[in-house]
């Protein structure tokens, strides 16, 4: 099997005294799609937002292709990360975010562009191409010059989900990108996800309540609880054949 | 109604005087406030440094600006600053009435830089970092286009106050309008005209920039398309 292209060692997260993660092993491959699951304040969206540099780990290594993500090596000795390292890794991470955080000051051609104009000096005319291309692929080919305040919420996220493919990531983080929609505008996005998960190659984690959705598109279901990964598997080990009695009752729970 | 004590002969007498300081007095307003608005930013962002001393400085410093009257700062840095040791400057009148108006004013400026900053939402912040946006990039096209424009209206109420301060730097010597007036006061040993033609100078220039401000204010709003809001939100209604 390919190396992976992320590993969690031992990651550990606290909040103050409140420790959040406590002890996270994992490993992702390329191309790889993993669903995490479990109840609210298990640390799932925790483990996404420390890979995409938002919070610091406490403890704990995370290597992403090859390189320690958060520690870095100067003369012989192990560092902190500073900012120019993060920035050399994290180009190959793109991230959507549960309240979408457009830029509400950019059209949503612009919103796309920004990043690659600025960020990785590309030309100008190819990444619009570009940018117009992947707008059209979530369905906003029409939108291009609108405003962010113009759009509805599923219009929004599907704007984000351009705006993060547009910078060709080899990991895209999904952040419960439909529980902050209108439940009729969730059908949309998961569409685009769907799309994205059968047609790019990139590794994808989805942290989401969508049980149904998870288990359809996942190649692997992690059940986070408490702060470790208490069950792991294929969708159908973990959400249809789990014996671990905490997955039951929370699937339960969820499915009414 | 007679009224012996007002020469409509001096009034026309002392205008060209008093109207020959307007260049000075207009000229220092932009001075001093461009001067704040650079400064502003530089208190700003002192304050983010992370470091527990320096933000207990800065802050102090603000405060101490900002508690003291802007005409003791004037006559210290024109009287007061060139006698000290080593770091004393003698400046011109205007460049000492530029540093002591700018300066005190950029604390107020600095504040509502920070008020700016801050009402923007997280979420900005985490959306540049996961597209990977240098710190300058983050500042310059994501975080202070969103923090500045909000903060238009407040910053040309400080442009008005400031401009009515700015008499204040007559009393160090600087030709403006003020000095002017007092200045046929004292020699034709009438003050009531001058000091009327002062008044209604300002009058007739803080109205308009009010109403400009005004303008400026909604052009910005338009630029974020707050009136489509608006508008949808009429709808909704």
């Amino acid at each position: 099997m390919a190396e992976p292209i992320v590993t969690y060692k031992d990651v550990h997260k606290s909040f103050g005294d409140v420790e959040v993660l406590k002890g996270i092993d994992l490993d992702i491959y390329p191309a790889e799609k993993v669903a995490v699951i479990g109840p609210s304040g298990s640390g799932k969206t925790t483990i996404i937002r420390l890979l995409m540099t938002l919070e610091q780990p406490t403890a704990g290594d995370i290597i992403v292709d090859g390189r320690n993500l958060w520690k870095m090596e100067k003369n012989g000795k192990w560092i902190h990360a500073n900012e120019n390292h993060l920035r050399s890794i994290r180009g190959d991470i793109g991230m959507v975010f549960q309240h979408f955080n457009l830029f509400p000051h950019m059209t949503i051609l612009e919103n796309c562009m920004t990043a690659p104009v600025h960020v990785k000096n590309e030309e100008k005319s190819d990444v619009k191409k570009r940018s117009i291309e992947m707008l059209e692929r979530v369905g906003l080919g029409d939108k291009l010059d609108n405003y962010p305040s113009q759009l509805s919420g599923g219009q929004k996220q599907r704007v984000a989900m351009a705006r993060a493919l547009v910078m060709r990531p080899k990991i895209m983080l999904f952040d419960e990108v439909t529980s902050a929609l209108d439940p009729e505008l969730v059908g949309e996005v998961l569409n685009v996800i769907r799309d994205i998960a059968e047609n790019d190659d990139m590794a994808m984690i989805l942290v989401t309540h969508e049980m149904d959705f998870a288990l359809d598109i996942a190649d692997k279901v992690l059940f986070l609880d408490e702060g470790v990964i208490a069950e792991q598997g294929t969708a159908s080990e973990v959400i249809e054949h789990s014996e671990n009695p905490r997955v039951q009752s929370f699937l339960q729970r969820f499915r009414g | 109604m007679n009224l012996n004590y007002w020469s409509w002969d001096t009034f026309f007498d002392a205008l060209p005087v008093v109207l020959q300081g307007l260049g000075i007095t207009i000229g220092l307003t932009f001075a001093s406030y461009l001067f704040a608005l650079i400064f502003g930013f530089l208190w700003t962002f002192l304050r983010r440094v992370p470091n527990r001393f320096i933000h207990f400085i800065v802050t102090w410093t603000m405060e101490f600006i900002r508690s003291t009257p802007p005409l003791v700062q004037l006559f210290f840095i024109y009287y007061a600053l060139p006698v000290i040791p080593y770091i004393g400057i003698s400046l011109h009148p205007f460049a000492c009435a530029v540093l002591g108006l700018g300066i005190h004013f950029s604390t107020y400026i600095g504040e509502i830089y920070r008020s700016g900053i801050e009402n923007v939402d997280k979420g900005q912040w985490e959306a540049s970092t996961a597209l990977n946006i240098s710190t300058w990039d983050k500042w310059r096209r994501i975080i202070l286009p969103q923090a500045i424009p909000p903060t238009i209206p407040m910053l040309g109420n400080y442009f008005i106050i400031m401009f009515k301060e700015v008499p204040l730097a007559s009393t160090i010597g600087v030709a403006g309008i003020m000095l002017l007036a007092r200045s046929y006061g004292a020699e034709n040993w009438s003050y009531l005209e001058p000091l009327t033609i002062v008044g209604i100078i300002f009058l007739v220039l803080s109205y308009p920039s009010a109403v400009l401000i005004k303008k400026l204010e909604n052009r910005f709003n338009k630029r974020f398309d707050k009136n489509q809001i608006m508008k949808d939100k009429g709808a909704m209604q």
